[in-house]
């Protein structure tokens, strides 16, 4: 069992290799994958029963990056956990890779379902359930989602039927960043702040018949419980609302839209590294 | 008398008949069960009728789900919500991951029971043929529909199935063998192909039989299955005729006649005429009506097998 120190060590080294990968390759999503890292590193590391050595292992939890273009971090964590070698984090985006821009479950070995096109990725976790429950399977499905990715119609479409159909073993994560891409500014508003609009996510899942639970996204502790306070709640779907930074760990990136998909420079790497440093 | 079948009971009885045979079989209902008759299989296996509700993409979403755990989901909706509303769902979560998904799509074409274009669909053929990876299946009929529902479910794959809402001709008997990729000669004859989908297929038919009464044997290829598509079956159709005719209840480009003519026009190019709707939506009304008005009937298809042959003359 992992201590928390562990795994904060642990989300450290994920980060670094996200910005060395993206330094690597040239762009990447860097600030939507640095929000997330404490949480996917919760997961992998602590919450799911998975095993890396079997990724089609038929009992396994399941999880479901449906703001996919935040994978690198994903597949960080997955190389870290032993999916796939750590050098292979250097093939991302190259031709031929078993690593894709976006989650590729027919590419890479553990991913459960392929994503990249925004508000799809709750779906396709109900879908899961509701097959768990009819193969009479007790697997866990986990999905994550972008505060900006929740402006698509369909992730309302999927949390009525979720909570339609009782689905308790479907916790979806809601990486609340509150940044997109290019974002929304109109005549008044401070140009550089962009933020995403909505300012109260909690009430509007419980009003799809959601239980909700908010959280510091960066808390390791406050990750691990609220995932356990998920596995308890029964007769409906969970969502944890994590209050999170887009750019966490980088104190350049931290809450700037622009680090949504950019270059590092070598200088802006070094600074980021020596920010990171474990 | 020939037995009238709509393709919609056939379809919901032989899901229901699958039910009982698969277990893994689950159906999936955008609230139009009781018009695409999936509500058969929801009498029958009312734990695995899965009712998504009026939320197209996220029915896709949740079909791939279940195939991704080792189900065989069936999606079923109007084709012309099936082909347009939730087709970035098909892209990204069925056909890209080639996940085992089996769309139906019901009241495809123009005789939707006049409810007028909105539910009719003419573009349903040409969006899934452009879509690698699936699988593009039009039945002629209650038979062969049968049939396509047993294969669907023996194929492991993204799949598309056009179907219809009315009564409709059987024209298959009980020995006749549907296979993937394979089309049917209904017809041999010298002087014209005929190359339908569909339940158009029996207005081909039709056509065929006026212009044998005038002394013109045409040829004619049914093809159920539009992707993979029977290149050699269309190529030795034209190679014995020297003209062709594409008939299909769709748009006259990128479906059966887009199909046809990209495969003609690279292998054995040849006089041709396309029989469908000419770039335009159609409307509200009966069903006789809307097939004279936007010449679909068999007059319209022996017409333009008189054209082509005509062509061929001239060469």
């Amino acid at each position: 069992m992992l201590s928390i120190r562990d795994l904060e060590r642990i989300a450290n080294r994920v980060r670094r290799h996200v910005v060395q990968t993206v330094h690597r390759v040239g762009v990447g999503h860097l600030g939507g994958a640095l929000s997330a890292t404490d949480i996917l590193t919760v997961l992998y590391f602590h919450t799911m029963r998975i095993d890396p050595a079997r990724p089609d292992w038929e009992d396994r939890d399941r999880f479901i990056l449906s703001k996919g273009h935040a994978c690198l971090a994903l597949y960080a964590v997955m190389a870290e956990r032993g999916y796939f070698p750590l050098e292979e984090l250097a093939t991302f985006d190259e031709v031929n890779s078993r690593l894709q821009g976006h989650p590729d479950m027919t590419a890479t070995p553990g991913i459960d379902m392929s994503s990249g096109s925004l508000g799809q990725g709750l779906s396709t976790g109900v879908g899961m359930v509701l097959g768990a429950k009819l193969l009479g399977k007790s697997f866990h499905t986990y999905v994550m989602l972008g505060d900006g990715e929740c402006q698509e119609g369909q992730v309302w479409e999927a949390a009525f039927v979720a909570a339609r159909y009782k689905l308790d073993n479907l916790t979806a994560i809601l990486d609340w960043n509150r940044l997109q891409q290019y974002g929304w500014h109109t005549p008044g508003d401070d140009d550089q702040v962009r933020q995403t609009p909505d300012e109260t996510p909690a009430p509007k899942w419980q009003a799809f018949g959601w239980h909700t639970i908010e959280l510091d996204g960066h808390n390791i502790g406050a990750i691990m419980m609220a995932l356990q306070e998920a596995q308890g709640i029964k007769g409906k779907p969970t969502i944890l609302i994590a209050h999170t930074v887009k750019g966490k760990g980088v104190s350049f990136m931290e809450g700037n839209y622009l680090w949504h998909s950019r270059a590092i420079t070598n200088e802006q790497l070094a600074m980021a590294l020596a920010e990171l440093d474990g | 008398m020939t037995e009238e079948i709509a393709l919609r009971d056939a379809f919901g009885n032989a899901l229901a008949e699958l039910g009982h045979q698969n277990k893994n079989v689950v159906v999936l209902d955008g609230d139009l069960a009781n018009s695409t008759r999936v509500d058969i299989f929801a009498d029958a296996h009312l734990g695995r009728f899965l009712e998504m509700g009026i939320a197209e993409q996220n029915m896709i979403g949740v079909a791939a789900g279940l195939a991704a755990v080792g189900l065989i989901p069936f999606v079923s909706t109007f084709a012309a919500f099936a082909a347009t509303r939730d087709l970035d769902q098909v892209r990204v979560v069925v056909a890209q991951p080639k996940l085992n998904v089996k769309i139906c799509g019901g009241y495809s074409g123009i005789l939707t029971g006049r409810t007028g274009k909105t539910h009719q669909s003419v573009e349903d053929i040409a969006v899934f043929r452009a879509m690698p990876n699936m699988v593009v299946l039009a039945p002629g009929d209650a038979v062969e529909t049968r049939q396509v529902i047993r294969a669907a479910a023996e194929y492991t794959g993204p799949m598309y199935i056009r179907l219809t809402r009315d009564p409709t001709p059987v024209i298959f008997g009980e020995d006749y063998r549907f296979e993937i990729g394979t089309g049917v000669v209904l017809r041999q004859g010298d002087d014209a192909a005929f190359i339908s989908t569909g339940v158009q297929t029996i207005r081909t038919l039709e056509a065929a039989d006026m212009l044998a009464a005038e002394g013109v044997s045409v040829y004619l290829l049914h093809l159920p299955t539009i992707k993979p598509l029977d290149e050699a079956a269309i190529v030795e159709a034209v190679r014995r005729t020297g003209c062709v005719v594409t008939s299909e209840d769709h748009s006259i480009s990128g479906g059966l006649g887009g199909a046809v003519a990209e495969t003609l026009a690279e292998q054995c190019p040849a006089p041709m005429r396309r029989i469908g709707l000419r770039d335009v939506f159609s409307e509200s009304g009966p069903n006789e009506a809307l097939l004279e008005k936007y010449r679909l009937t068999a007059g319209h298809i022996a017409a333009a097998a008189r054209e082509v042959m005509a062509l061929k003359q001239r060469l």
